[in-house]
């Protein structure tokens, strides 16, 4: 037999929906370190913040993770533009559509796996928009201890510094960048009715994206042995169930509950 | 008992088709549903008007050709059964039937009910056999081949090439059909041989006829008549990354 086969290696259906189980797992990978993470949020008192705040400084200067959280921004960017591309060609299969359909054998949530993602990269955006960009480049409080005192970013409150940009001075003399507050940015955001009903709401999607996709992208790896495929398939509807529970519970806990987290 | 049905009429290729009522009264519940339109053709047939044109051979579930979607679902509301084995008694009496054709851009209307499937005999010419030198037959034991890989393989070869699963995929993909050959193949040695040419070019082909991709919904799976598994595309899967990784 001869290879007639078209020889791109992303060229083909297949090879692109390997591209989207890969980047798809990498994120669900990702969920979970991001959820343990943001659970700290939830640890009570000036120690909570602190340990919160100094999660932030390490996420966003050790260099290892900064590489990794490239590749994420890139899994991110080519798992909905593979989906886009792909979901176009899946539709173009099928010129005339079918006057009465069943989706007898299929879930809702593998039928709908674009509108899912589509609601969740609305979320995404809305969400690096209220966070990530505001930590980043936007406005920011700083850190202050009980006692009155900024916050170095090694965590260390320091009498009598004051705050020029970004830095702490004492006596004219660089003590080094201040901590910034996310924890209070968190805070003040999940005290807003709407804020918190969206990110409680955007679960659902993410629920949902997640009870097909997990188990979708074993299947696509080829990852299908016997038995050992039905531990996959539980497991994934846990993932579906824990993972977008753990991230609702936070605005909730914030919102209805706020004298918990003193 | 009575019937009405709304079937998908198509002059040919080119119509744009549209559906046309029938009531069909007087049906034996044991009539198969085949039946049920054969009886009506008649009717049409003696009225001097054009036959509903549908594909149908052996009437038994082994040739694959009676391809008929019945209310939503490819050959109609039995598990595991083509339309032939589907009777009249699995319907209510007065019950509503549509009856549409196989919808696929892979598969162009022929004539009413009747699709073009001639896509899936290419997809078999590109990569869905093995290469062997005729002569005598060889002895069938001088090969040993382990139970659970003979079983799955024949488990695969019993796809019949109805074409159901391209109709219940919402992405109109042939990849259980094309996943049924390679795995049917791929897990006999004597298919190994040619293991990496064959899933690429019956996937290349595939996509040159214009089937989609697999989303791994589970439809095909469930309206395959001959209960071929998904797991078999995960197998197509393996061998198309191992294909991809070796040269
Ligand atoms: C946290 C974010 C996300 C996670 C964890 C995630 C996870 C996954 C996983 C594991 C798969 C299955 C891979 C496969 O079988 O090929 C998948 C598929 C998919 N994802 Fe996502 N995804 C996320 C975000 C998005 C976004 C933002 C979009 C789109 C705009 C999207 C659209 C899709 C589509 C269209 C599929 C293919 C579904 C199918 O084949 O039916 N996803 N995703
Ligand atoms: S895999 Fe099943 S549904 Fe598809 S062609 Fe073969 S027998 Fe028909
Ligand atoms: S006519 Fe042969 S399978 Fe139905």
């Amino acid at each position: 037999m001869e290879l007639r086969a078209q020889h791109g290696l992303l060229k083909s259906l297949v090879a692109k929906k390997i591209l989207m189980a890969l980047t798809g797992l990498f994120l669900c990978l990702f969920l979970v370190v991001h959820l343990s993470g943001n659970l700290q949020l939830l640890i009570p008192g000036y120690s909570g913040r602190l340990q919160f705040n100094s999660y932030a400084v390490f996420m966003t200067h050790f260099p290892l993770i900064k590489i990794i959280s490239y590749v994420l921004y890139l899994s991110i960017i080519i798992h909905v533009l593979d989906a886009l591309v792909l979901t176009i060609r899946n539709r173009r299969a099928r010129t005339v559509d079918y006057a009465v359909k069943s989706g007898y054998g299929s879930t809702f949530a593998s039928r709908n796996m674009g509108i899912l993602g589509s609601l969740i990269l609305i979320f995404l955006v809305l969400h690096l928009a209220n966070f990530w960009y505001k930590y980043k480049f936007g406005e920011m409080p700083y850190m202050v201890s009980p006692e009155g005192h900024y916050v170095s970013q090694k965590g260390e409150a320091i009498p009598g510094a004051v705050l020029k940009e970004g830095h702490l001075w004492v006596d004219g003399v660089d003590k080094g960048p201040a901590m910034k507050d996310l924890y209070e940015v968190v805070r003040l955001a999940f005290g807003q009715s709407w804020i918190v009903a969206i990110y409680v709401l955007s679960m659902i999607p993410l629920g949902y994206h997640l009870a097909h996709g997990f188990q979708s992208g074993f299947q696509t790896l080829g990852l299908r042995f016997g038995k050992a495929f039905s531990v996959i398939r539980v497991a994934g509807w846990l993932f579906a169930i824990i993972i977008p529970l753990g991230f609702a519970i936070i605005p909730l806990v914030f919102y209805f509950f706020p004298e918990k987290l003193n | 008992m009575k019937v009405y049905l709304k079937v998908w009429r198509q002059r040919n290729a080119q119509d744009p088709g549209r559906f046309v009522d029938y009531t069909v009264d007087g049906i034996n519940p044991d009539m198969s549903f085949l039946e049920m339109l054969d009886v009506l053709n008649n009717r049409l047939i003696s009225q001097g008007e054009d036959p509903i044109a549908f594909d149908s051979d052996c009437r038994e579930g082994i040739c694959g050709t009676c391809g008929l979607y019945i209310n939503g679902r490819p050959h109609g509301p039995l598990p595991r059964a083509t339309t032939c084995q589907v009777h009249m008694r699995h319907f209510k009496d007065g019950e509503t039937i549509v009856i549409e054709p196989w919808r696929a851009k892979a598969f162009p209307v022929i004539k009413d009910l009747v699709v073009d499937r001639s896509a899936f005999d290419r997809i078999i010419q590109a990569g869905g056999y093995i290469s062997v030198n005729t002569g005598q037959a060889p002895d069938g034991n001088a090969i040993p081949i382990p139970k659970e890989d003979a079983s799955k393989a024949f488990d695969a070869a019993t796809c019949i090439g109805c074409g159901a699963c391209v109709a219940a995929c919402k992405n109109a993909s042939a990849m259980l059909f094309v996943a049924a050959k390679v795995a049917h193949l791929g897990r006999l040695p004597q298919g190994r041989i040619e293991a990496r040419e064959r899933v690429l070019n019956m996937l290349s082909q595939m996509e040159k006829e214009g089937f989609g991709g697999c989303t791994n919904t589970g439809a095909c799976e469930a309206e395959c008549p001959k209960g071929i598994s998904l797991e078999n595309i995960a197998f197509l899967n393996r061998e198309f990354i191992k294909a991809k990784i070796s040269f």
